[in-house]
């Protein structure tokens, strides 16, 4: 058994690794739809997005902590332009609209960065700390293998505590339980909703330091996989519940990983897995792990 | 506010008249020679390199005598994306613009996905680098200038037993790619000739973790990974490869040969090897000319990956067009058909070596160059001619 590990840690590490980021943009799209019923497909494509800003910053010679700066603050702001402009003034229509919208957003932001890019592949910059090469029990990695887990695990505790003990905690619970009410009893909804906007777009931009350390290359289309991917990692917990997001994509980052060690004929179903995955949870328990049954109210 | 939108629409309508009427009075003979290549997706950064190279000729050969006429060649450019269901769209475009002839594509796939759309509209493409057998086979349209993936995937082979002393290879290719998986079947028939064990593996479309696949590659005990895989991927697995500690040679194909990809193994431990049409040194006039044509406008130097590097696609974009000039002459015609019966018999001393086409329409070949990465300089080092 040990010897099994041992031989496989290399797997597992690439999995956890790849696992953690897909939480950081799991949480994004599950808050967003606890809050407003709606699946923000553009969650990906911000995230690419900021992917390119780390490089152009780079690139525009800002040293390194400006840089990092630069990419939460321009995302962030990123994506509460986004609900500013294309869901807001849909509040109130029906939530394919707004759905549709979010399709639309993701497709500007694709092409806006094919323009940008001029379509060829750009290398993301090295960050010293994050590409710094360790051995784990005769494993080779980088260090973001490493800290990736740790630091989703740090920043997912914050939040919980946040939305459990804070006033904008209770009033976005309060929110996601009821819409109407909440605002009948004085919260003030479109901050509450920025500021969801604000948590999402952030943890995406630590998402994507992370992600674009481990895999320096980006494209206009980056943001597709592991949008895709960490989207069924929040439906598979439970879309609408934090750590049900969490929990389900280090599952979907290790299986995959798992499945592309188990051998020649297995390699070619990796993604084919993920999907199953959301199938079967579909299918086994729509509300996923940690999801709560939605009870109509008449 | 109405009136304004509606001045501002008259104004639009005026220039779009005077834009028409700058282009009808030239009064110029014109021949245009189709440019089908991608600019973006998985080979862009390949295409632009060819385009380069056309674009270089253009500028050196702007004009071919047709019966004691002269004609502008002026080049048209259509983008295939790097993908197969962008390629008949791309092709389409071209016809309209009713080129005489077709370069291109970088990219065997996207050439075999517009082959029918050429041949239907009768006009003659001469493919610059597209390695795979099936873009000529059976095809009288279809020509050819580069070396083919049975020749390609049996020098690695070669150069995996004879150099590196492999005697188990990995394998990994693109899912659902004619370039990566035509290559590798080649590759696995020549080395299990050679009596070497072949594993194979493939990854899926925008995949960008390696990791696991380098382990498997270590597990297996590989002495050499050969990876015929588009620059974006490549890019991937040299980083990975290293930040992996996996220290097994990485053999690469002729899409390998990009900067990028040799820039991207600076300051690491990478042995890399690739295969090539042209090395850096073959012809020092022909390089002086292009590298100071490239230095001249930064356009030109972006394009080719932010330096004067010379790529062999570029070479071959170069030679491509050349043939392409000296099929117009042959013909003595701009019509397209007429230029499809002339290539067959065209032969040209180009910078890559002398070019003339065989029974199926390739060009008669018989070695490629070996380049290694300097980890040092980020150059590409000169290894050896390696016949098949």
């Amino acid at each position: 058994m040990i010897d099994f590990l041992h031989n496989n840690l290399q797997y597992l590490l690439s999995g956890i690794s790849v696992g953690g980021q897909y939480a950081l943009i799991a949480i994004g799209y599950t808050m967003v739809y606890g809050i407003l019923r709606l699946i923000n497909f553009a969650h990906g494509d911000v995230f690419m997005v900021a992917g390119l800003i780390m490089i152009y910053a780079i690139a525009g010679g800002l040293p390194m902590w400006a840089a990092i700066i630069l990419v939460l603050v321009f995302t962030v702001a990123l994506g509460v332009a986004i609900e500013k402009v294309a869901y807001k003034p849909l509040r109130s229509a029906p939530r394919m609209s707004v759905m549709i919208s979010a399709i639309g957003v993701s497709y500007l932001l694709q092409n806006c960065a094919l323009y940008f890019t001029g379509g060829l592949p750009r290398t993301y910059p090295v960050i010293p700390l994050l590409t710094r090469k360790v051995t784990i029990w005769g494993a080779t990695t980088k260090m973001v293998t490493v800290i990736t887990p740790v630091l989703t695990l740090i920043l997912v505790v914050v939040l919980v505590l946040l939305i459990k003990y804070t006033k904008i905690g209770m009033a976005m619970r309060a929110v996601s339980k009821d819409f109407e009410t909440s605002q009948l009893m004085g919260i003030k909804i479109n901050s509450v909703i920025s500021f969801t906007f604000i948590i999402g777009c952030f943890l995406a931009a630590v998402g994507s330091l992370l992600y674009f350390s481990n895999y320096q290359t980006v494209v206009p289309t980056s943001g597709a996989m592991p949008g895709l991917k960490a989207f069924v990692a929040a439906v598979f917990g439970g879309i609408g519940s934090i750590p049900g997001a969490v929990i389900g994509a280090f599952i979907i980052g290790i299986c995959e990983n798992i499945i592309k060690g188990a051998g020649q004929n297995w390699t070619i179903f990796s993604d084919a897995f993920t999907f199953v995955l959301l199938i079967v949870i579909l299918l086994v328990k729509p509300t996923g792990i940690f999801g709560e049954k939605a009870t109509d109210k008449v | 506010m109405k009136k304004v939108i509606a001045l501002v629409l008259a104004m639009l309508m005026v220039f779009a008249l005077c834009a028409c009427g700058g282009n009808g009075d030239s009064g110029e003979k014109v021949v245009k020679i189709g440019v089908y290549e991608p600019q973006t997706g998985a080979n862009g950064a390949g295409g632009k390199q060819e385009i380069l190279g056309m674009e270089y000729a253009n500028a050196m050969c702007p004009t071919v005598d047709i019966n004691g006429e002269t004609y502008k060649i002026e080049l048209v450019m259509a983008d295939n994306e790097s993908a197969n269901e962008k390629a008949v769209s791309a092709a389409t475009e071209l016809i309209a613009e009713g080129v005489s002839v077709v370069l291109g594509s970088y990219g065997s796939g996207v050439s075999i996905a517009a082959s029918d759309t050429f041949k239907e509209a009768g006009v003659p493409a001469i493919g610059v680098t597209c390695t795979n057998p099936q873009v000529t086979e059976g095809n009288d349209h279809y020509f050819r200038i580069c070396f083919l993936d049975p020749f390609q995937g049996t020098v690695h082979a070669n150069f995996a037993k004879e150099s590196l002393k492999a005697s188990t290879v990995y394998c990994l290719g693109e899912l659902g790619n004619d370039y990566d998986q035509g290559l590798i079947n080649y590759f696995k028939e020549a080395a299990e000739d050679l009596g070497m064990k072949v594993v194979t593996e493939s990854f899926p479309k925008d995949n960008s973790d390696f990791t696991s696949y380098l382990n498997n590659a270590k597990k297996e005990g590989a002495e050499a990974i050969f990876a015929p895989v588009s620059i974006q991927y490549a890019q991937l697995i040299v980083e990975q490869a290293d930040a992996q500690g996996v220290e097994i040679p990485l053999l690469g194909s002729d899409t390998w040969d990009n900067n990028t990809i040799v820039g991207a193994t600076v300051g690491k431990s990478t042995e890399l090897y690739v295969s090539t049409f042209y090395a850096e040194g073959g012809n020092p006039e022909f390089e002086a000319g292009i590298k100071e044509w490239m230095n001249a406008d930064a356009a030109r130097l972006e394009k080719n990956g932010g330096n004067d590097m010379l790529s062999a696609v570029t070479v071959m974009g170069y030679d491509a067009y050349m043939v392409a000039v000296e099929a117009i002459k042959a013909a003595g015609s701009t019509d397209a058909a007429a230029v499809m019966a002339a290539l067959p018999g065209v032969t040209f001393e180009g910078i890559s070596g002398a070019i003339s086409f065989n029974d199926i329409g390739d060009a008669n070949r018989d070695s490629a160059f070996i380049k290694s990465a300097n980890t040092e300089t980020g150059a590409w080092d000169f290894v050896a001619v390696q016949k098949a």
